[in-house]
């Protein structure tokens, strides 16, 4: 554990990929199996204990420090594992030699909900503050120190000169600690076979395109349908489907896992029926609707009934034993549009292309698109092959405009991680009458991006000098700030006082400037309510 | 409130206790007197515990404080007109009945606790203090007081200092791992910069060591003021492979400024009890954080009260509520004040 713990900490005050690189790379290479391999997960996020959870160090830590005082320290700090880590007390007597981390990782699993309260501290006494962050970090499954899982990945590679494409491809398939995968990579094992499993490859990604234009003899443009992306993948008789972050949710859609007539892997939208976004075999209905059926582990039959989900496909990677990824997207279309004749139209239609004679064209026809609920248009190019991640110049994303209204800043939070000590929360409303009459503000959202770093200092320095409340981590200021908030659509919503949601909601401008008075009216907000 | 420390007899005499002594949003005004402690606006009589700036400010009629804090105000503001120095130790009678006696702090050079009495009640203000030995400073004495005026600058649980010399290990061990990059050492300008030079040159360092131009004049008046540092250079005079494996300190705000760019593949560090918080050291990309601080750790604030023992403890800044929380668990009396422009971000 102490190597891991000094990798961690390393890891944290690291500021150059490359250093980080070598870094992961140096530890991977010197560590022996099984202790790299968990170390591995826990640097992506593989790792899930549930009998530990924030709220266990929590209670743990209330039992051995006044409530307050942890309160206070923890909104200080803004991380619940580095505050339990610096506050726990040294043990009275010596408590044996820190755990390595298999040893860690065997304890932790063979915790229960209730052992987890005895067993856990036993732990944290064993070890040093530095040990105790990456225990905790370790153990409640999120590091949150700026390593994507990506740049592990990368490192893996590095590590044993190996390609990081293969390492994503076979990483889906295997579990923590991941001993096929190093056997193959460091021992010149040969590789996992993942034929007949039914695993997840990485997504493709697209960047946005700014000012860009691009010529549309080169790239083919598609709406982008406002659902989840998702994958559908059969192989060796089995069915999954995976978010864009490769979670497995098939639980949440069984109905789509027996539709597919023979092996393959697509690239698609998950949508439920309805009547806003436009399509081959019916429409779909806003994103709102989707929500009600995300994060299930179980789903009754009505709501299957109420909410049908279906597939709107843009890709397909392999189909019927053939790897179609290195081939260019013209040929991967075309060979979508054949097979989507023999999936049922009931659960899986095709993502339409454009009919737009030129880039100009293109942009009228994005901009009459809001009503359609659609997210804005993709453009791929048509030689492009299907590549892991965001690649240059191949896929982008061209968003429709942003909905601006002016808000005033009513309530401010502290941010964590890297923001711990800044007010980078905000919670803005919009009057519910004539402010000059006596209007109240009702709260409408919540934004904590779209800002510098700048104006962050600038924000956090504003909140301190109108704060008129504190309620801990929290504090209402004065109404003296408008914002220009942009967002992607606004939905009814019975949560919210103001009976209004607003979906991406994020700071535009600051509006020094702009008297209180003149920011917008709930009336203005409503009136773009699309459901 | 119960309190441990229940006002004795000879208190209830007087019809309104430590009514003289007022704390005031910018400052602690002492009524009888008409003079301030440590204000942040000017004032015509100020009383100084130390020369940082949040505490130290220009433009008043008449600054007492010790002759080392108003040689750094002199440095800092030209402040020579209206200065009465005061040695430790000595004790001053003000006006209206009120004596001022200045006493060790150990925070930095000059830095005093300032014990003020009147009709038999002693207040004691401690500016900002530590506990831990500095060899730029005499250390803090703990002063019997019926109302003790603290700071918390870090008042949470949460920081302990761990011991000095641990601290400059890692720096040195840094230096000798990167025989041809320098580390670079974020210090504020007054007291932190001397202290870790001096505790370098106490464990051994005797290389030279290069400044940022800013803290030259404060360096060379600690060395008129008795602090040998040693052979000292400056950044400016120097090349970028002659500063290959020293020490180079700066203030914080030059650690990510475009003036590192002259100095040969820094290792950035920064000497501030705030590393002790690992988010705090990234904010300020900071990589080799050294939990260096001028002010109380937690066990030390705490301990300091119970040592001083005081009928009220009155909070200046810092992490009050924590401070506060303390108190009432331990049934003591304390109070925060409210006092505006006290920042300690870059200890």
């Amino acid at each position: 554990m102490e190597k891991f713990a000094a990798l961690i900490d390393a890891l944290v005050y690291t500021r150059s990929r490359n250093e980080k690189l070598r870094l992961i790379a140096d530890y991977l290479r010197a560590t022996p199996d099984p202790d790299r391999g968990w170390a591995l997960a826990a640097l992506t996020d593989g790792l899930d204990f549930p009998a530990v959870k924030s709220s266990t160090i929590r209670t743990i830590l209330m039992e051995r420090v006044d409530p307050v005082l942890w309160t206070l320290s923890r909104d200080f700090v803004g991380d619940t594992a580095e505050t339990a880590s610096l506050l726990w007390p040294a043990p009275l007597a010596p408590a044996g030699p820190p755990p390595t981390v298999s040893e860690a990782v065997a304890l932790l699993g063979a915790m229960t909900r209730k052992s987890v309260l005895t067993e856990l501290p036993a732990m944290l006494d064993r070890l040093d503050p530095s040990g105790r962050y990456a225990l905790l970090k370790l153990a409640t499954g999120a590091m949150r120190i700026g390593i994507s899982s990506r740049l592990a990945k990368v490192a893996f590679a590095q590590a044993f000169a190996v390609s990081v494409e293969e390492v994503e491809e076979y990483w889906h398939c295997l579990a923590p600690p991941y001993a096929e995968l190093f056997a193959w990579a460091a021992a010149g094992a040969p590789p996992p076979d993942i034929a007949n499993l039914p695993t997840f490859r990485p997504f493709m990604l697209a960047h946005p395109l700014e000012e860009l234009e691009v010529d549309l003899a080169d790239y083919a443009a598609e709406w982008k349908w406002d659902g989840i992306r998702v994958q559908l993948v059969r192989a060796g008789d089995q069915s999954r489907v995976y978010s864009r972050s490769g979670d497995d949710i098939s639980a949440s859609f069984p109905e789509l896992l027996d539709l597919l007539p023979f092996p393959a892997v697509f690239d698609g939208e998950l949508l439920v029926r309805g009547s806003h976004q436009g399509g081959e075999e019916g429409g779909a209905a806003s994103f709102n609707a989707l929500q009600q059926r995300l994060g299930r582990k179980t789903v009754s039959k009505a709501m299957l009934a109420d909410y049908p989900a279906f597939v709107r496909l843009y890709d397909v990677l392999l189909a019927e034993g053939e790897d179609l990824r290195a081939a260019p997207w013209t040929t991967r279309r075309a060979r979508l549009e054949q097979l989507v004749t023999r999936l049922p139209a009931s659960h899986f239609d095709l993502s339409q292309v454009i009919a737009a004679g030129s880039f100009t064209e293109l942009a009228e026809i994005r901009g009459r698109t809001r009503d359609e609920a659609i997210e804005g248009v993709m453009l791929k190019r048509r030689d492009s092959p299907y590549v892991a991640g965001r690649r240059t110049g191949l896929w982008y994303k061209w968003k429709r405009d942003p909905l601006l209204i002016d808000c005033v800043l009513m309530y401010a939070q502290r941010g964590s991680g890297k923001r711990s000590s800044f007010y980078s929360d905000y919670t803005f409303g919009c009057w519910n009458g004539d402010p000059d009459a006596g209007a109240e503000l009702l709260p409408v959202g919540k934004a904590y991006s779209g800002f510098t770093d700048e104006e962050l200092k600038k924000l956090d320095r504003h909140v301190r000098r109108h704060t008129v409340n504190r309620f801990g981590p929290v504090r209402e200021t004065d109404r003296s700030l408008v914002f220009e908030v942009a967002f992607d659509s606004v939905h009814a919503s019975k949560r919210h006082k103001s009976g209004l949601a607003m979906r991406f909601p994020r700071i535009h401008r600051i509006r020094w400037d702009k008297p209180v008075h003149e920011a917008d009216r709930i009336s203005a907000l409503a009136a773009l309510v699309q459901d | 409130m119960g309190g441990t420390n229940a006002l004795s007899p000879r208190y209830r005499a007087v019809s309104a206790p430590f009514s003289w002594i007022r704390a005031e949003p910018h400052g602690i005004h002492v009524v009888p007197a008409d003079c301030w402690v440590d204000p942040s606006r000017p004032v015509d009589r100020a009383l100084v515990t130390h020369g940082h700036a949040d505490h130290a400010r220009g433009g008043h009629g008449q600054t007492v404080a010790t002759p080392e804090t108003l040689a750094i105000m002199d440095l800092r503001y030209n402040t020579r007109e209206g200065a009465l120095p005061a040695q430790y130790g000595e004790t001053l009678a003000l006006a209206g009945g009120v004596t001022a006696s200045f006493i060790p702090a150990g925070h930095v050079l000059g830095s005093a606790q300032i014990l003020l009495e009147h009709a038999g009640e002693r207040v004691v203000i401690t500016g900002d203090y530590k506990r831990r030995p500095d060899p730029t400073c005499p250390p803090f004495e703990v002063t019997p007081c019926d109302i003790f005026i603290t700071e918390a600058t870090f008042g949470l649980p949460l920081f302990t200092h761990p011991p000095i010399e641990q601290e400059i290990g890692k720096l040195l061990q840094a230096l000798a791992d990167h025989p041809d990059a320098c580390v670079l050492v974020g210090a504020y300008a007054l007291g932190k910069a001397q202290r870790v030079i001096a505790e370098l040159r106490a464990a051994g360092h005797h290389q030279p060591i290069y400044l940022h131009g800013a803290m030259e004049r404060m360096c060379r008046l600690y060395e008129e003021l008795g602090v040998p540092l040693g052979d000292l250079r400056l950044v400016a005079d120097a090349t970028k492979d002659q500063m290959r494996g020293h020490v180079v300190v700066c203030p914080p705000s030059a650690l990510n400024d475009r003036w590192s760019r002259r100095l040969p593949d820094p290792i950035t560090a920064m000497a501030s009890g705030w590393m002790r918080v690992r988010q705090r050291a990234r904010q300020r990309n900071v990589e080799l954080p050294l939990i260096i601080s001028d002010h109380a750790d937690w066990g030390e604030l705490t301990a300091t009260v119970e040592e001083v023992n005081p009928y009220e403890t009155w909070i200046t800044h810092g992490r009050e509520e924590a401070l506060l929380r303390w108190h009432e668990l331990h049934q003591r009396r304390a109070r925060a004040l409210a006092l505006v422009g006290y920042e300690d971000e870059d200890d």
